[in-house]
């Protein structure tokens, strides 16, 4: 039977939540980085990110297989980045209004569809239990780490290779950084902006995935609460870097389960601020990166501008 | 002149189409559906009868057990019902409750949820004088518009029964409360479950964890594991959609108990039992009330209506394989109690987790008690503070 852990329950708790939510903003983020490093921003990957959870979880209650469930919610993230895509490169059309539009889209269809898969209970993706050597449950437990957790990671590092070494990497960053360069190069900056932004959205969706289909698990209309929204800011906090974008998903998925450990073990004071340790994480880092006189490093030259 | 105010056809059109798509897009989110009562003749206008919830209708949580008793208010004859979920604490609600008034003509609702009331209810009853307001929490006070009602049932009795078969099922001692708010009728519960465990076995604990939010998925599913990881092996939770709490216990091996209605479909093995609102035995109440002419106004119809399982407030869920005999046995030798109103939970000595006396040898609280409406501490055996 389970022992009480005691303090060890914090640290453990907090590395147990950092692998488990740590899943949604890191796909999250990828896929605006991805979408941002090309010149745009898709602030709509709230929406996304409903949609994909909705549908993942209606696919895999409907088919029994959660795999199926993933490939739905991608699909689905990539036909609204579709309609992102193609609305925001219309002349005189600004992406961060389009973005705030797709958001309520998003959701609206999310919740429209979703209704009668609320109650429902779906089956959940299988998780690799690397905890097996501890005869403790409380770590078996943390240690139960989802396939799409090793799949993010591997593809921010893929990413990074990608944005680095490869011919589309440097057309995706020439087009996000000096477009008309990117014309007299040749390169359709539509096609690639599209592209990218339906990639993008594709990943949001599969974070969608892992919120209904793995951690927490279910499929609520609360259930992402502003997680789309946060992995965006999560993008310029990581300077559109893939691997910092896993390091600060890390870092706020663990900031997220702060709040209960802490409480589970007796200290039960100012719960709401440790609850809000996220937000001030997000405020704190813009403060601390702004800056009057320079543009942030590793921005990409085109981002908010009307080229 | 005329020039400046030129808009292009295009610009109109875009203008149009745009406001449609927003209108229809923000109305996703809010499912409007209404039911009508069976036999009723043509002549004989129904009454309309508006139900507006925070959530969805089948969140197998707070909604749902105020839409199981809608329904049954629907299936009597002369009713006409309306219903809106998804209408946040905000400004919406009184646009919600105006056009179900206004446009559907209804003259009596019930804004289900906890922040309605303050100040939502209040201003919309002192704009339409003569539609009667219901609301769940027992909020309702002296001097406020008289077309105002309040009334909520005394579920902690629940609370208490699962917590005497919490304390025949945890063998380490240790309860698990996932807690949303600090507010009296949440405090309550978590005195009502502790005090129940406690009558069993004097040592047992309660940890609980607050999540600050009516319903946040992420932070109650992290509530259930941080606590299983101290060791707690029976949860509950006292949050709008208690789903998420009950799949999470289910999954780290725990016993569970509900809240709000039947969660055991959602872990037939860890379930225990749970504490269910009965909404359908009130709702039915009121509506004939209003059938028969009586009204908050003249007074006909009480300003304040609680109870317990004497009144049909609650209803216990069917007890789960895991429950022994013994633990039946003494669940429901209390509940015999409560039925017939006999039995009092908060009697002397009864001290708060901080040390101070609430009541003295001797002294007990009925549950009809004012100073239980204002609860703001948490009993002796509670790990946790407001």
């Amino acid at each position: 039977m389970a022992q009480a852990l005691g303090w060890w329950g914090v640290p453990l708790g907090i590395i147990a939540g950092t692998f488990r939510g740590s899943v949604p903003f890191l796909f999250v983020s990828l896929g605006e980085c991805l979408t941002e490093k090309s010149g745009k921003i898709n602030l709509g990957l709230e929406g996304t990110l409903l949609t994909g959870a909705m549908s993942s979880y209606a696919i895999s209650y409907l088919t029994g297989s959660p795999w199926l469930g993933v490939i739905g919610a991608g699909l689905a993230g990539m036909a609204l980045g579709a309609i992102h895509g193609w609305l925001s490169q219309q002349p005189r059309v600004n992406d961060v209004a389009v973005g705030i539009a797709m958001i309520i889209f998003g959701s609206g269809v999310a919740f429209f569809l979703g209704k009668p898969f609320i109650k429902p209970s779906a089956p959940q993706l299988p998780t690799i239990d690397l905890g097996n050597w501890s005869n403790l449950t409380q770590v078996q437990a943390a240690l139960k780490i989802s396939p799409l957790f090793i799949l993010g990671m591997a593809i921010a590092f893929l990413m990074q290779w990608f944005f680095k070494s490869t011919r589309w990497g440097l057309y995706v960053r020439a087009v996000g950084d000096n477009p008309d360069a990117a014309r007299a190069m040749g390169i359709s900056v539509f096609k690639v902006r599209m592209v990218s932004i339906i990639v993008g959205s594709f990943l949001a969706g599969i974070g969608g995935a892992a919120l209904s289909l793995y951690y927490p698990g279910v499929w609520t209309e609360r259930i992402s609460s502003g997680q789309g929204l946060i992995a965006v800011a999560l993008v310029i906090f990581a300077r559109w870097n893939p691997i910092q974008c896993l390091y600060a998903s890390l870092l706020f998925g663990g900031a997220r389960s702060l709040g209960p450990a802490l409480q589970s073990v007796g200290i039960d004071w100012g719960y709401y601020l440790f609850n809000a340790v996220p937000y001030v994480l997000t405020l704190a880092i813009m403060i601390i990166t702004c800056s009057p006189k320079r543009r942030l490093t590793g921005a990409p030259g085109a981002l908010g501008t009307d080229k | 002149m005329t020039e400046k105010l030129k808009l292009s056809r295009r610009q109109i059109v875009r203008g149009i189409l745009a406001t449609t798509a927003f209108g229809l897009t923000s109305k996703f989110g809010t499912g409007c559906s209404s039911q009508s009562g069976t036999g009723q003749t043509s002549e004989d206008e129904p009454l309309v009868v508006g139900f507006i919830y925070v959530g969805p209708k089948d969140d197998f949580g707070y909604n749902q057990s105020h839409a199981e008793g809608a329904a049954a208010v629907a299936e009597l004859t002369g009713f006409k019902v309306i219903e809106q979920a998804n209408v946040p604490e905000t400004q919406a609600v009184q646009e919600t409750m105006r056009e179900m008034i206004e446009i559907d003509g209804a003259k009596v609702l019930f804004p289900t949820s906890f922040g309605y009331f303050d100040p939502h209810i209040l201003e919309i009853a002192e704009e339409f004088p003569d539609v009667q307001f219901f609301h769940a929490g027992g909020l309702y006070e002296e001097g406020m518009p008289a077309n105002v009602g309040s009334y909520f049932g005394y579920i902690d009795e629940a609370q208490y029964l699962a917590g005497i078969v919490a304390a025949h099922n945890t063998k380490t001692g240790k309860l698990g409360f996932v807690a949303a708010k600090p507010i009296p009728q949440v405090l309550r519960n978590i005195n009502g479950y502790t005090l129940g465990a406690k009558s069993i076995n004097p040592e047992i604990t309660t940890q609980v964890v607050f999540t600050g939010d009516w319903a946040a998925p992420v932070k109650e599913a992290e509530a259930v594991n941080s606590m299983v990881n101290q060791g707690a092996d029976v949860i509950t939770c006292h949050v709008d959609s208690p789903k998420v709490v009950i799949e999470t216990a289910s999954k780290r091996g725990v016993f569970c108990t509900g809240y709000h209605t039947d969660q055991s479909a959602l872990a037939p093995e860890a379930y225990l039992t749970g504490a269910e609102w009965d909404w359908k035995s009130i709702y039915t109440q009121y509506a004939n009330w209003v059938k028969e002419g009586k009204s908050l106004m003249n007074g006909d119809i009480p300003h304040i209506v609680r109870g317990g399982l004497a009144e049909n407030f609650w209803e216990l869920s069917p007890y789960g394989p895991a429950v022994s005999e013994a633990a039946k046995a003494d669940a429901e030798a209390i509940k015999e109690k409560f039925a017939d109103a006999s039995m009092v939970i908060y009697s002397g000595e009864l001290k708060d987790n901080e040390g101070q006396v609430i009541l003295s040898d001797g002294e007990a609280y009925e549950q009809q008690a004012i100073e239980l409406e204002t609860t703001d501490w948490l009993v002796d055996g509670v790990q946790g503070s407001v």
